[in-house]
């Protein structure tokens, strides 16, 4: 696999199994923190400008 | 004497034209980003050889660097927006500096622990105040600043001239995190990448961290075009063009 001899080799990465996977897991973490809180922010601020939209139209009429 | 620009740079503070050609180009960018990512990660942690020194733990480089470069060109881009909303009174500029910070400070956050991480197999100890360290620490710092700032007003045009005036004060802090490495007498290594040399490291070590810059650069564009998005949709909802568009959604 690549470098490295087998997968259970790819998973430890020498002795610095831990080093490794705990950097990249900090790091899918954020990223998977930023994109969620874009959608999110996005559908809140979309639901509550279409009521306030739905509301001011029918006060108008 | 009066300058004259193209139509197009004009366009750019418009925020209805900003929603629109954002809302074309967003799909292609996340595709791109997510195929820099994958190439970048398998190669970088797949097949790029061990350093003979530092074994596979300098695997965190192909994160480590890039979101430390990413850190600061998000500041510079946000110090320059909230410069440009200053002197010109562009809504869109403002508009892009106050999205930057949330993500910059997040993209500190991983610079500085995935470079904790890294220190403890390599120098013994997760933290040292080590020049280098100590401005990364204050870069993260001055974006919650400039957050805590900018929500500390009611009023929107207050809050965008004083947290682009922060960001803007805080821009000496950029080239002392550079020159952090040749001023002080550091434990942090010197850059890998300089504009004049070739990397000390061999091409299948620093192509999928090239790779990996490229793919933070297109990630921080995505989030930074998505949240302007929703953010000039807020600040422009009495526009008859937004009220057409929240409709449809």
């Amino acid at each position: 696999m690549g470098y490295f001899a087998s997968f259970a080799d790819f998973l430890q990465m020498g002795k610095h199994g831990l080093y490794v996977w705990l950097s990249y897991g900090i790091f899918l973490t954020i990223i998977i923190y930023n994109s969620v809180t874009v959608i999110i922010n996005k559908r809140l601020f979309f639901k509550n400008a279409k009521r306030q939209l739905r509301r001011e139209q029918t006060n108008d009429s | 004497m009066k300058v004259k620009f193209p139509r197009w740079f004009y366009q750019l503070a418009s925020p209805k034209w900003f929603y629109d050609i954002s809302g074309k180009l967003l799909p292609w960018l996340i595709v791109v980003t997510v195929l820099l990512m994958i190439v970048g990660l398998t190669w970088g942690l797949v097949f790029a050889p061990e350093d003979y020194q530092q074994g596979n733990s300098f695997r965190i480089i192909y994160i480590h660097v890039p979101s430390a470069i990413l850190a600061q060109s998000c500041y510079m881009l946000m110090a320059v927006a909230g410069a440009v909303g200053l002197i010109w009174k562009i809504k869109m500029a403002h508009i892009i500096a106050k999205c930057a910070a949330p993500i910059g400070a997040s993209i500190a956050v991983m610079a500085l622990a995935t470079g904790a991480i890294w220190g403890k197999p390599t120098w013994g100890a997760w933290w040292v105040w080590d020049a280098r360290l100590t401005s990364m620490l204050i870069l993260f710092f001055l974006y919650v600043g400039v957050i805590a700032l900018s929500s500390a007003f009611e009023n929107k045009a207050s809050a965008d001239k004083a947290s682009a005036v922060l960001a803007l004060v805080g821009l000496v802090n950029i080239p002392i995190i550079k020159y952090s490495v040749e001023w002080w007498n550091t434990l942090h290594q010197p850059a890998t990448f300089k504009v004049t040399e070739k990397p000390a490291m061999p091409s299948e070590m620093w192509i999928p961290l090239l790779i990996m810059v490229l793919g933070f650069y297109c990630f921080l564009a995505v989030i930074l075009m998505a949240r302007a998005r929703t953010e000039t949709l807020q600040r422009e909802k009495r526009a008859d063009w937004a009220k057409t568009v929240i409709e449809n959604y």
